[in-house]
Parts: structure tokens; C-alpha cells; sequence
């Protein structure tokens, strides 16, 4: 790898664990310096590997001078040195003593802390994944200001405020015990299925940062499921339901950058490997009794990897959302729902069902109430089609919309 | 909107007929199928229960009896909380709950606050 990758690589990889081994030696409230610090490693890295050449060991080298910064700043600030020998259990009063360990194990541990500091439920969920990406991640304010379409101003002001939040509850940084974890975990996935689906199914243009995003939170599931205490069903069932979506990314865009609809995918572009570990922790996911919304969405999505309609599939996804809809109403899932119906139960059936879901502020309910009309009542079905072309915003769903009225238009 | 109690009451039979596993199978979708799309409304408040058959009465002065049947043919099955703007509405919820297809029938009521 050429140096000026080299940097931005390491930034993406190393910077956010110095960062979180450093917060969860200092406690919330010192978040800042521990980022301040890590940055001016960088910083050193940058300045010297252009002109002295790259250290053997990169890696080795920043963890070095991250290790000796931050014995620096605590020899330089004695009363920071001071607060922190009180906040944080070591026995020694001499600074030099705090032990910065930077192992595996002690990134692996404090990475987890922070994944359940970051997904406090005394956070706003749209902050907690702004959060999770700038500490978790390591995107920057501009990068996430990137992924959400929004200004750099929004997102500096989510995080600034989920910082203080967290600094005012005065949130340890560490893991749940055994008896916190269902509750805890349950915010930790539900914010990390938010940063997917953000990658997954976001209106961005830009493909890179949306599997970015994806990539990222399928990460963050892998150390869940790689550690005793958060290797859960329910982390499992996340994780397989991630692994069947990603498997489709090289199928659902074209060359142009547009969406290619499931039906119209080509499945020899479909990642098997993805789809097998889809199935793994599938598997793993039933062990316990436990069933989550993750678990019923990740077996619609393994009837999804098989393109071929059959009874027995469109029945099993009908009863699947059936179930995922008792435990948690969505607008999405309800209109999936019927979408499974009318394959199911037939059109005519679904009409009935469609007509009582009264979603009319949402261009998907008219585009299904356009589909179950098509070659029953045409004139209806293309009613329906151009309501749902005036709300789409996206060219991808105005495109697709338009298609289905020519293909209705005799 | 208000919450309401869906209450399922069905003939009480001696002898309830096995069902076979498809038979018991396609009861269940039938079932799922309904609530479902009460769901897919956002009108469930609470998928609730089914009661086994088996109960006890108890009156006044100690007196238990085994069910009670002797009095009244009908014996409630389950129940449902589903949240509606007004009876009429609720009730046209109730409307395909498959236990009218096996001569049962809903009881709708507004549940009234404490």
C-alpha cells in the first residue's frame, strides 16, 4: 500500500480503537482529549513517515506514540492526571503507573463498552447513530453529514449535543452485566440495524458510502457475535438478516449507478458466501427461545434468496410478517405484508387488505395498490400508478413507477 | 381512537373433534391471516390469548364448580385488545374472525377507563 493511502487506511482502522481504549481509561467526560490525542498521532504520523520513511511497524508505532502522548499530557496536566486517578479504580497515585494497554483483548473489550455507551437509550436514536459512526467508526462530521444528506452544522450539533447528554448522565463506559444484557443489547441492535438500513436503503447516490455504512455496522454485529457475553440469538439473527442483503449488492445497482429491482436481478451476481453465512447464523440464531423481529425478518429474507415463487415461499413470508407485525407495526412491514398476500392468498384478497392500510402519504402504498390492480381493473391500477409517480421523489422510484404505467398504458 | 376487547366465545361440545394437523395448520393461517391484517392497520393493541377449556367457578360460600357450563352453552375460547375510533369500527374489525365460519361468535366491547 502507497503511504498516502497507507495514513487514511490506518485512520479508518486503528484511530477509532486508540480512541476507544483512551475514553474508556479516562470516562465519558474526558472524550475530547482522548480524540485530541489520537488525532495528534496521526498528526505526528503524517509529519514523519514523509520524511523519515514508514516505521517497520506502523501500527506498533502508532500505538507507541499515542501511549507516550498520553503519559505526556497526564505528566503536563496534573490535575487532569489528578481527577482521573480518582474517577478510574487504579491503585497508584503516580501517573506514570496508568497503564495504557493497547492489546487485542483490550481493544476488543473497550470497543464493546463503547458500543453500549454509544447506544445509551438516553440518547436520541437518530444521535446514537451519528455517535456510533464518528466513535465507532470514525467518520468524520462531513462523512456523516454525507451519508444522511444533510450539512456538516446538523450533524455537528446531533453530536455535540449526544456528547454532553452522555457526559450529564454521566454514562460509564463499560459493558452491561448478565442480567442488563437483553434489555442493553436490544438498543445497541436496533441502533446498528438503523446504520444498515441508512447504507441499504438510502436515496444517496453515492454507492461507496452506502456500503460504507453497511459494511460498518456488520462489523460492529461481528464483535457482538464474537464475544461471550453478546453472542445472543437475537445478535446472530441480525447478523445473518445483514449478510442476506449485502449479498445482493453487486445485483441491485447498474453500471449508472440506478437500483435494479429484485425481480429483474441477475443472481448469478449474488455473493453465495454472503448467502451461506446468512444461513450460519441463522442457525446459530435458534438456539434459545427467543424470537425477535430480527429473527422473523432474517427468515424472510432467506426465502428472499431464492428467486423462484412457490406456495410454499410466498405462505412461509405471508405467516412471517404476520408474526413480525404482532410484535412491532411498521408502515413497510404492513405493506410488505400484503405484497406476501396477494401471492399467497390472491390479488383480489389483497385489494381488500391494501384498501384498509390507509397509508396515503406514502408513494410505496400506491404503487402496491397499483400492482394488485394491474389485470384486474387496468384504468384503476394506472389511477394508483401516477399518484404514486407525483409523491415519489427519488428518479430510481419515478423511473420504476413509469415503467409499470407503460407497461399498463394498451 | 379507543381500545376495545374482542371477546371469542364458540359452543361448548362435549367431545371437540381432532383436528388433523392440516386441518389444525390451515385454522392457524386462517387465525394469523386475520390478526394480521389487524395489525398491518396498527389496530392491535394486544394479540391476548387463548383459554384452555378446562376452569373453575367459584360462588359464594365456597361453592366451586368444574366450569361453567352447566348454565350456558357458549364458553369463551380467547380474547383480543384492538384500538378503534368508535364501536361500529371496532366491530367492522371483528368482521372475518374465523371462529364465525365454526359457528362461534365476537362479543365487542369498549374497554372502559378506571
Amino acid at each position: 500500500m502507497l503511504q498516502q493511502e497507507l495514513i487514511p487506511h490506518l485512520f479508518r482502522t486503528e484511530y477509532r480503537k486508540i480512541v476507544s481504549v483512551l475514553c474508556h481509561i479516562f470516562g465519558i467526560a474526558h472524550i475530547e482529549i482522548a480524540e485530541d490525542i489520537v488525532s495528534d498521532t496521526f498528526l505526528s504520523a503524517a509529519e514523519l513517515w514523509g520524511v523519515k520513511g514508514l516505521p517497520e511497524n506502523p501500527v506498533a508505532w502508532l500505538y507507541t506514540v499515542a501511549k507516550n502522548k498520553t503519559r505526556n499530557h497526564l505528566k503536563r496536566d496534573a490535575l487532569f492526571a489528578q481527577k482521573l486517578s480518582k474517577e478510574i479504580k487504579y491503585t497508584s497515585d503516580t501517573t506514570a503507573e496508568i497503564e495504557i494497554d493497547l492489546s487485542p483483548q483490550s481493544i476488543n473489550d473497550s470497543q464493546l463498552a463503547m458500543i453500549f455507551t454509544v447506544c445509551n437509550p438516553c440518547i436520541a436514536a437518530e444521535a446514537q447513530i451519528a455517535l456510533a459512526l464518528n466513535l465507532l467508526c470514525g467518520f468524520g462530521v462531513q462523512e456523516i453529514a454525507d451519508a444522511f444528506l444533510t450539512n456538516k452544522e446538523v450533524i455537528y450539533k446531533r453530536l455535540k449535543r449526544a456528547r454532553e447528554k452522555l457526559k450529564s448522565e454521566q454514562i460509564k463506559i463499560e459493558q452491561p452485566t448478565a442480567d442488563e444484557m437483553d434489555n442493553r443489547l436490544e438498543s445497541v441492535l436496533s441502533t446498528l440495524y438503523l446504520v444498515f438500513s441508512e447504507g441499504y436503503y438510502s436515496s444517496n447516490q453515492d454507492v461507496t458510502i452506502r456500503e460504507y455504512l453497511c459494511f460498518e455496522a456488520m462489523r460492529l454485529v461481528c464483535l457482538l457475535v464474537d464475544n461471550k457475553p453478546t453472542n445472543k440469538p437475537q445478535a446472530n439473527a441480525l447478523l445473518s438478516l445483514m449478510c442476506y442483503h449485502s449479498s445482493r449488492f453487486a445485483a441491485r445497482t447498474n453500471e449508472n449507478g440506478e437500483t435494479i429491482l429484485y425481480e429483474n436481478q441477475d443472481t448469478t451476481l449474488w455473493n453465495k458466501e454472503l448467502i451461506e453465512r446468512g444461513t450460519y447464523y441463522l442457525n446459530q440464531s435458534s438456539q434459545g427461545n427467543i424470537i425477535s423481529k430480527y429473527h422473523l425478518e432474517a427468515c424472510i429474507a432467506y426465502w428472499h434468496t431464492n428467486k423462484e415463487d412457490s406456495t410454499e415461499k410466498w405462505e412461509s413470508i405471508l405467516q412471517l410478517y404476520n408474526k413480525l407485525l404482532l410484535i412491532e407495526y411498521s408502515p413497510i412491514a404492513a405493506l410488505n405484508r400484503t405484497f406476501a398476500l396477494a401471492k399467497a392468498n390472491g390479488k383480489e384478497a389483497a385489494i381488500t387488505e391494501a384498501e384498509k392500510l390507509n397509508l396515503t402519504d406514502n408513494h410505496f402504498y400506491y404503487s402496491l395498490l397499483g400492482h394488485l390492480y394491474s389485470g384486474i381493473n387496468n384504468e384503476q391500477a394506472i389511477d394508483h400508478y401516477e399518484k404514486a409517480y407525483r409523491m415519489a421523489v427519488s428518479v430510481t422510484d419515478k423511473n420504476t413507477i413509469r415503467k409499470n404505467i407503460e407497461a399498463l398504458v394498451p | 381512537m379507543k381500545d376495545f376487547l374482542l371477546v371469542f366465545r364458540n359452543e361448548h361440545v362435549s367431545s371437540t373433534p381432532m383436528l388433523s394437523p392440516e386441518e389444525m395448520q390451515a385454522n392457524m393461517k386462517l387465525w394469523m391471516d386475520w390478526i394480521g391484517g389487524i395489525a398491518a392497520q396498527n389496530k392491535l393493541v394486544d394479540r391476548g390469548n387463548r383459554l384452555e377449556p378446562d376452569g373453575k367457578v367459584l360462588r359464594p360460600n365456597n361453592v366451586i364448580t368444574d366450569g361453567p357450563y352447566s348454565e350456558i352453552k357458549e364458553r369463551i375460547g380467547g380474547y383480543t385488545l384492538i384500538k378503534a375510533e368508535s364501536l361500529e369500527a371496532a366491530t367492522e374489525l371483528a368482521k372475518g374472525c374465523p371462529i364465525l365460519n365454526f359457528g362461534g361468535n365476537v362479543e365487542i366491547r369498549e374497554i372502559g377507563a378506571m
